[in-house]
């Protein structure tokens, strides 16, 4: 069997860490391998070394057979080795022609680019790979699953034969999930070889062919996709047997906590976002709003906890209108907020663990005429990390910039729940968290509503939504498509109203 | 490596760059580094190496701490609105106004001795303050760049304070009469033990200054705010603080430390209004001090301390036949030794990267 990529015996240590511990990797031409582990597994670790981003503390790497030292980027492209970041890397303004030569731009003989004949080129490429991109539209007017495919197309302009795609699913929708399948099939069709980074274990199952695992930075094992289930390759992953289920018990849904009547908001560039929405959450029911990204849920979420303006409607907590209420304000009502983005938000990444959690009541509680009161601090931290098990280098004292997201989160969920809101809305609760965070987030989600508290849950996750919501609202272009209960419905269901149809059957609003 | 032992091995290696820097050119251009270290030495010390029997003379320390006085105010006063996300570059011209509310007091209101000397400080102080608030208003209100309005209010602020002066009973064309006794921090004690040299009770000021920066950032509610607000705003916005307010507060407060610079050049180190043709940089020199000390407050106050030891060398140098450049040769280095931080940061890495690997070859080698 000939192999593209061999990474043997690699060791990477950082101070105080081992990210991969004697971790083999052989990948053989022409195949989708898939790379499957938990945060913090060494998967990003091991594929910067792979594109030259780090240098292996120990370690052979192979490149068709031959040794080679890989010691930048470029190092990698000229080996035929292409990344598809999670985040891309193209510029907004540019169309996709002038995106894909950036950095290597081909010259007309008066010595100015060549955009006439590249475009053609990359044409050609797009259709001969079915990727369907327009080589003159800018990326700023394309669809996020047209931006990826851009990044696509640079590597195979480049000729690059082994393509890194990292966790490249988690910004598309389930319809363009469907496409850059197929498109990876296309590719292995015509000889590349890809490594596919990802903790998703439905999509390793439809696509891969080999699946090496990793955990804690050690090697697990190589398994044949066709016939391993997706139970045990979760069980390597994690290293337990896992319970993707949420016991959730029959509770009396008490009185409305939260209601909404035909709310509008703007968003930043001054467009309705919210498009006249109203609904409800009671005590002891966690309603999930499902849809795709970019629907105006985050602007929803905005204009309830105050970070927004309403610009119409009303918002009433308890009866009581807070519709214009400042931040501070809708907190102290009795509002947890778990926000969508934990470092742009959620946490202010500079301050020690122990300052992060008292964001909130700093100048309540946790201050006298002032003055920051150090030890009632130092032991409300404790009890917090404790309860909720969180985890860092220096506990209390730890730079939260410094922590793993999970524990990140955790912090933010314990920051919040302790204050025992009585209306707690999370957003992507379990964004880019690993298996067993998810698990423990989630009991605590539920935890809450059965102490009878409202919870509003906002995730673009439809595995989460389905197994956490009591009720469900599907939110599409700033309004509502359908309002369902989570026992009556499906993926599928949820699926076609999240991409805007009604479903006979479902109403619109409650 | 730790992030505390970065932060203090940064700037000293910054140091030492700028100086060896300043050696390497004395030797190209054929002077006489012993010279440097000597005017160094005896600027911080009062002992010339060159005159050993002559002993200390205390009057060069005293001169020293004058100079170092006013820039670890405005150290301060850079620092303060920086760790709340504020680059005040307007200290200049805040100073500027410090030190005219203190002299139209000290010259037009009669007080008594100690409350005169309090009531112009706080002039000053308030006057910076109030210069402040404009940039800072704009920001909030209009999202304008505080460094533009900075700027320019500097100037404003020089021309704006020459009218004033002059206008003051008895003014000549460069500087107004003596300010009364009573509202001088300067003392004959002080001057007494130290050969005769400008030092005054302004060093007090400055040691309760640098507690209440402390103190204010690190210790108390309002300070917790300011930093999350200068770290994240977004952030701060979230967990409900008022970042508008948190903003222009900051920058009023570290208008407040320059304005008290300015109060301290006049009151202890001049006694009178000087009418001005530019601007003397105390404020720019802040910018300096607060980032080779890392915007906290031991820091500027040491940082404070070696650019003012700097400056107060340059003359010194002078007369043994070394250009009074290379001082300000050495401490813009430093500031850009300390400004290519990653630079430095990466060389270290590198080097503990090799460390590690010879010693994880060493290892391969028992195995």
């Amino acid at each position: 069997m000939e192999y593209a990529v061999e990474m043997l015996n690699i060791t990477k240590e950082f101070p105080g860490i081992k990210a991969n511990d004697n971790v083999t990797l052989q990948v053989e031409k022409g195949s989708i391998h898939a790379l499957l582990g938990e945060n913090g597994a060494g998967k990003s670790t091991l594929m910067s070394i792979l594109f030259g981003l780090y240098q292996p503390t120990s370690g052979i790497i192979k490149i068709n057979g031959n040794e080679v030292t890989i010691n930048d980027p470029n190092d990698a492209n000229r080996l035929g080795i292409g990344m598809v970041h999670q985040h891309f890397k193209l510029v907004d303004c540019f169309t996709v022609t002038e995106n894909i030569i950036l950095g290597k731009e081909p010259l007309t003989k008066y010595k100015t680019v060549d955009l006439k004949e590249t475009s053609k080129k990359i044409l050609e490429l797009s259709k001969q790979y079915g990727l369907d991109v327009d080589p003159y539209s800018k990326i700023e007017d394309i669809t996020v699953g047209m931006q990826q495919r851009v990044e696509i197309l640079k590597m195979l302009y480049r000729n690059a034969d082994i393509l890194i795609f990292d966790e490249p699913t988690a910004v598309l929708t389930p319809n363009e999930i469907e496409e850059l399948i197929e498109i990876m099939r296309n590719l292995k069709k015509e000889g590349k070889t890809i490594i596919l980074i990802t903790h998703k274990l439905k999509e390793i199952k439809e696509v891969a062919d080999k699946c090496t695992v990793l955990r804690r930075g050690r090697y697990i094992g190589t398994v044949d996709v066709a016939s391993t289930s997706e139970k045990e390759m979760a069980e390597m992953m994690v290293g337990r047997e896992v319970d993707f289920t949420v016991e959730k018990p029959e509770i009396e849904v008490g009185e409305k906590v939260l209601e909404v009547k035909d709310l509008w908001v703007k968003n930043s560039r001054d467009l309705d976002a919210v498009k006249g929405m109203s609904f409800s959450v009671a005590k002891g029911e966690i309603v999930g709003i499902a849809g795709i990204d970019g629907n105006g849920q985050t602007d929803l979420v905005y204009a309830l906890t105050g970070l927004s303006k309403v610009e119409k409607g009303e918002i009433l907590f308890k009866g009581k209108n807070i519709t214009n209420l400042t931040v501070k304000e809708k907190l102290n009502c009795g509002i947890g907020h778990v926000p969508e983005d934990r470092h742009k938000h959620g946490l202010i990444l500079d301050f020690k663990l122990k300052e992060n959690m008292i964001i909130h009541e700093y100048d309540g509680k946790f201050s006298n005429n002032g003055i920051l009161q150090f030890s009632k601090i130092d032991e409300y931290t404790d009890r917090l990390i404790d309860e909720f098990d969180v985890r860092s280098g220096q506990g209390k004292e730890t730079i939260t910039r410094s922590m793993s997201g999970g524990n990140q989160q955790k912090a933010i969920i314990a920051r919040e729940i302790d204050r025992s809101p009585e209306l707690l809305i999370v957003v992507q609760p379990t964004r880019g968290l690993d298996v067993g965070a998810i698990e423990y987030i989630h009991k605590r989600i539920v935890a809450e509503r059965n102490k009878g508290k409202a919870v509003l849950l906002v995730s673009f996750e439809l595995d989460e939504i389905l197994s956490l919501s009591d009720r469900i609202i599907v939110m599409y272009n700033g309004g509502i498509t359908g309002v369902v209960k989570a026992s009556d419905t499906d993926e599928k269901q949820l699926g076609l109203m999240m991409a805007g149809q009604k479903v006979e059957g479902v109403s619109n609003h409650e | 490596m730790s992030k505390k032992y970065e932060k203090i091995l940064i700037p000293v290696i910054a140091i030492i760059l700028g100086i060896l820097l300043g050696c390497i050119i004395l030797i190209i251009s054929g002077q006489d580094v012993g010279a440097l270290f000597n005017g160094l030495v005896k600027s911080a010390t009062g002992f010339d190496f060159s005159k050993p029997s002559s002993g200390l003379n205390l009057r060069y320390p005293g001169e020293f701490l004058v100079s170092s006085m006013p820039i670890i105010l405005t150290g301060l006063a850079i620092g303060f609105a920086y760790r709340c996300g504020m680059f005040n570059i307007g200290a200049e011209g805040q100073v500027i106004v410090g030190s005219l509310a203190s002299c139209m007091v000290a010259i037009l209101v009669p007080m008594p001795p100690v409350v005169g000397v309090i009531v112009c400080l706080f002039a000053g102080g308030l006057a910076g303050a109030l210069w402040a608030f404009i940039p800072g208003i704009l920001k909030c209100r209009f999202n304008i760049s505080e460094v533009v309005t900075g700027i320019m209010l500097n100037y404003t602020a020089l021309y704006g304070a020459n009218y004033f002066l002059k206008g003051l009973p008895e003014s000549t064309t460069t500087r107004t009469v003596d300010i009364p006794a009573n509202a001088s921090l300067s003392s004959e004690f002080l001057s007494s033990i130290t050969n005769h040299s400008r030092l005054h009770w302004g060093f007090i000021l400055v040691i309760i200054c640098v507690i209440a920066y402390w103190f204010i950032i690190e210790k108390t509610s309002f300070g917790y705010s300011l930093r999350a607000t200068g770290f994240n705003k977004e952030g701060a916005r979230y967990a409900g603080i008022k970042v508008n307010k948190s903003t222009i507060l900051s920058i009023m407060i570290s208008g407040f430390f320059a304005g008290l610079a300015g109060a301290v050049i006049l009151q202890g180190t001049f006694g009178y209004g000087r009418v001005m043709s530019a601007a003397e940089n105390y404020g720019f020199d802040g910018i300096s001090v607060a980032l080779v000390g890392g915007c906290n407050a031991i820091g500027i106050l040491l940082s404070g301390l070696l650019f003012g030891l700097l400056k107060v060398t340059q003359p010194l140098l002078q007369t043994s036949g070394i250009p009074k450049e290379i001082g300000d040769i050495i401490s813009s280095s430093i500031v850009f030794f300390v400004a290519i931080q990653y630079a430095i940061k990466y060389v270290l890495t590198k080097i503990e990267l090799r460390k590690g690997k010879a010693q994880s070859k060493k290892a391969g080698d028992v195995q």
